[in-house]
């Protein structure tokens, strides 16, 4: 097998706007499209890695006699072994390559070892010698900042406070309250892999499943001490990401066995590794306070949130601003004093998960929506759409919204959907706990909830945000063919076919080839905060536009819609590579949050209809219907993807789906411990796309994404609220949380 | 949960042949008897279109068939299945002539990063077999084994009516 992956065609055409098939779809139902646990190379030894059994512990000293007498083990290295920084991360650069001296959570780097086999490796890992000694874990998430600290700048990774409007401001009616959400876990099926293969040049060449190239490269080059030029790395087939790959995992570990050894090097994290092996959704403590008129309009909203960032910081500065300048959903707001903090503990590291930030407010602001609704005796749906922002809204930062923002239009749609009826067959396939045949009907009781929220599409807070595309034409057999080349990483969000959507029409070109993602090209950032079509698309677009430049230079002056392109090319090649940027942002001002510090604004709207089995606990989504403004829907098909995926992803977080851990320690590592919704779990969907174009962004296109991954969870949890008259704060909701036992 | 590691004392038991039939060709191969069929195929066959979503038994990326009956690979022993006619993805259909279950997942996008993929076709392609695509109720009720972190399931069970001749 070729480690390179194959280049993308299709004889399916279709330009923006329509639904062609994913040009990597026939390879996928064959079993041939190559996933980076796929890869094969003649030579290769695996890699494994030694992991702290301990969530905090000082390392008293580490002995590797034993385990590089296996025989068969290549290597075994450790912090002394890093050729470069052994500090690495997103934001903030406090996480050991290999641990040095200490350990901050259960699962973290210790040693590696290179083998000809993974059962030798495992061997030669038991007979690993490490004496640790144990410290007091700190894991609450409210006092972290004034706990021991972990790192030598203390415990808080990052304050962002607004402060909008009057701080002192009272109300007719005013509602409070603390909700917490759990630790919710990407649980990509295709774990962490990769293979690293040592080149002539001293370099390396990394064949790995990520989501952003060249933030690897710049982190793999600093920790192996090269230039950037000897790190080469190319996207092998990545079984879903969803966040979870934007930080390192084995890329590091891999070249640095493959350097050491001079062997191409396969690491795969089997699933209890990569529950250790990546980082997870914030779990969050969520204090708010909302006063509103006697009318239902709000007056002001109050709230404290701690994220827990866990031992490493990641992404965690980035989430805080997420959830602070998101933190009153999409409302118009005179008054807003919010204090948002991200901390360190000895839990573990927590960074992106799809929503990021916008998911742990939307579960707290929608659910004292609902309780100011009721407070007032509203219906929930009229106190959102009496307080729905607008375009020309302002934001809790100032940002003034400047494309559309159809809150109330979304909610009015999923309202205005009709109710599934009430099941009359005993088919227990429609019951709380299926065919489990808990119940035949007795104690279900249904609900109905809404929720809206609000997310920033693309990078924020002046983050210089780009994306590089080179497009070339040529004649190959009398055929026009273009070629699209970028380092934007396809994780199964369906990019390479909006590529190749884009190309066709903008060239007119029927047969586009999409060449591996590698970073043999510049940056294509990354495939997160629902940015890739609107960022590589623009820059797809844009390398489109510069060819068509060209050839109308070539053409003279004539009209290229009455050249024909294959005679004016002939043998020549036009190729052009464009940078683009969308518009700048501004950081936000430390004391105050104010500033317009993001791109752009999606908004999805969900009514979740669920049955409860009120004595056992169990719920049944009956059905969960969706809005959704994407601004311009180039490729329909996938937009429903997307709505589908994350709305199920926030159906995991509502009802089922948390890393449960106990001083620090994972308990539940595992699929059968771990739940994550199943074809039975998916409900109907009744699904309304708008398409509001954003003239600030290519083609008027809105990130879809993540939208639909912030409303899902609080109207779910608010159609149990419905169903039981439980307060239920806490998500996920499990079945003890509704029988009180 | 058993844990399958050689003892300490370095006492690894002696490998075995086996033979299985492996979608329509003959295959024989010596491995460990702790190996799994899993593992055998992706490993020594260099089959590998099942996928290792969990090695438990959990996620269903590995299903293939064995005498056309849905089996997680990861959860038996490749010696276990000695004598047996083993499918999997790439015995499906070929390039030029997909199976019509392959066809429909592609017609009907029923994928997204296409990890779950293989096992879905193939437990598609069995339980079509099996009777069990008489509606989607009953197509999702059958498909239950086979997890999509992805949630592409609407597209998944449209592409399983259409394949067994439902309304697509
Ligand atoms: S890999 Fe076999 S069931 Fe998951
Ligand atoms: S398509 Fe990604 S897991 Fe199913």
């Amino acid at each position: 097998m070729s480690l390179t992956p194959a280049e993308l065609t299709s004889s399916v055409t279709g330009g923006i706007g329509t639904s062609p098939q994913r040009p990597d779809g026939n390879l996928k139902v064959r079993g041939e499209f190559a996933y980076a646990s796929d890869l094969w190379h003649e030579d290769m030894i695996w890699g494994s890695t030694l992991r702290s059994p301990h969530p905090y512990a000082r390392i008293v000293s580490i002995d590797l006699t034993e385990a590089l007498e296996v025989p068969g083990v290549y290597a075994v290295l450790t912090h002394e072994d890093v050729p470069g920084a052994n500090l690495y991360g997103l934001e903030h650069k406090d996480q050991p390559v290999l641990a040095v001296d200490v350990v901050r959570y259960q699962g973290e780097a210790v040693a590696l070892v290179g083998a000809d086999h993974p059962e030798t490796a495992t061997r030669a890992m038991k007979r690993i010698k490490v004496e640790y000694e144990v410290l007091e874990p700190v894991v609450d998430m409210e006092t972290a900042a004034d706990d021991t600290p972990l790192h030598p700048g203390g415990n808080l990774v990052r304050h962002v406070p607004i402060r909008r409007g009057g701080q002192a401001p009272t109300a007719d009616v005013v509602v409070t309250g603390r909700y917490e959400v759990g630790m919710q876990d990407q649980a990509f099926l295709g774990p962490e892999s990769g293979l690293a293969v040592p080149a002539e040049d001293g370099g390396v060449d990394l064949y790995i499943a990520t989501q952003w190239l060249h933030v690897d490269q710049g982190q793999v080059a600093s920790a192996l001490g090269m230039p950037l030029d000897k790190v080469r790395l190319t996207l092998s087939g990545v079984g879903g990401a969803f966040g979870g790959r934007e930080d390192l995992s084995m890329q590091v570990h891999a070249c640095m066995l493959a350097l050491h050894t001079r062997k191409p090097v396969k690491m795969v994290y089997n699933r209890e590794e990569s529950f250790y092996g990546h980082v997870h959704r914030h779990p969050a403590v969520l204090h708010y306070e909302h006063g509103a008129t006697n009318d239902g309009k709000l007056v002001y909203v109050k709230a404290r949130i701690f994220l827990d960032g866990g031992a490493y910081a990641s992404s965690t500065g980035a989430v805080v601003a997420n959830a602070a300048t998101l933190g009153v959903g999409p409302y118009e707001v005179d008054n807003v004093t919010i204090d948002c903090y991200g901390v360190y503990t000895n839990n573990p590291p927590c960074g992106a998960m799809r929503g990021f930030g916008a998911v742990q407010a939307g579960f707290a602001y929608e659910s004292q929506m609902d309780k100011l609704a009721d407070a007032l005796g509203m219906d929930p749906v009229d106190v959102r759409i009496a307080n729905a922002m607008t375009e020309g809204s302002v934001m809790p930062t100032g940002q003034v919204v400047d494309s559309a923002a159809p809150v109330a239009q979304l909610l009015k749609l999923v309202k205005d959907k009709p109710l599934p009826p009430v099941s009359t067959t005993l088919d227990l396939r429609s019951m709380p706990g299926g065919v489990s045949n808990t119940t035949h009907g007795e104690g279900v009781v249904r609900g109905i909830g809404y929720a809206v929220g609000i997310k920033n599409v693309c990078f924020s807070e002046g983050y210089d945000d780009y994306s590089t595309a080179r497009v070339r034409v040529q004649v190959i057999n009398g055929e026009l063919v273009a070629l699209a080349h970028t380092a934007a990483c396809e994780v199964g969000q369906g990019l390479v076919t909006i590529m190749q959507q884009i190309v066709r029409t903008e060239l007119g070109v029927q047969r586009v080839t999409i060449l591996p993602m590698d970073t043999s090209i510049g940056n294509g950032g990354s495939t997160s905060a629902s940015r890739q079509t609107y960022v590589t698309g623009g820059a797809v677009k844009a390398a489109c536009a510069a060819v068509r430049d060209k050839l109308a230079k070539l053409a003279g002056g004539r009209d290229l819609s009455e050249v024909d392109l294959v005679e004016l090319l002939g043998d020549d090649v036009v190729d052009e590579t464009v940078e683009w940027r969308h518009r700048a942002t501004e950081p936000l001002d430390p004391e105050t949050g104010q500033g317009n510090a993001h791109v752009q604004y999606g908004f999805a709207a969900h009514r979740a209809v669920v049955d409860v089995d009120v004595e056992l606990g169990l719920v049944k989504v009956v059905e969960l219907d969706c809005a959704q403004d994407v601004g311009n829907a180039l490729n329909p098909q996938a937009v429903l993807g997307q709505i589908q995926g994350g709305s199920a992803q926030g159906l995991g977080l509502a009802v089922m789906e948390e890393i449960q851990t106990s001083g620090g320690k994972v308990r539940n590592p595992s699929f059968t411990d771990y739940l994550i919704p199943t074809v039975l779990d998916m409900p109907p969907m009744s699904i309304d796309v708008l398409e509001l174009a954003d003239p600030n962004a290519p083609y008027g296109v809105r990130g879809v994404g993540e939208p639909p991954t912030i409303s899902s969870t609080p109207a779910i949890v608010a159609a149990i609220r419905a169903a039981t008259g439980l307060a239920l704060t806490r998500v996920p909701v499990r079945p003890e949380h509704i029988t009180g036992t | 949960m058993i844990e399958v590691v050689p003892s300490e004392g370095g006492v690894v038991p002696a490998a075995v042949e086996v033979g299985l039939v492996v979608n329509g060709e003959a295959r024989r191969l010596v491995v460990e008897p702790r190996v799994t069929l899993l593992d055998a195929l992706r490993e020594r066959l260099g089959l590998t279109g099942a996928k290792k979503g969990c090695d438990h038994g959990e996620c269903g990326a590995c299903t293939v068939l064995v005498d056309d009956r849905r089996i997680y690979s990861c959860t038996t022993l490749a010696v276990m299945q000695e004598g047996r006619r083993v499918t999997t993805v790439e015995g499906l259909g070929t390039p030029e002539s997909p199976h019509p279950v392959q066809a429909a997942f592609v017609e009907h996008d029923g994928m997204q990063c296409g990890m779950c993929t293989p096992g879905q076709v193939v437990s598609a392609v069995a339980l079509i077999a099996e009777g069990h695509a008489g509606s989607e109720d009953e197509i999702r009720e059958w498909m239950s084994g086979n997890l999509c972190r992805c949630a592409a399931y609407p597209g998944i069970v449209a592409a399983v009516r259409a394949a067994a001749g439902g309304a697509s």
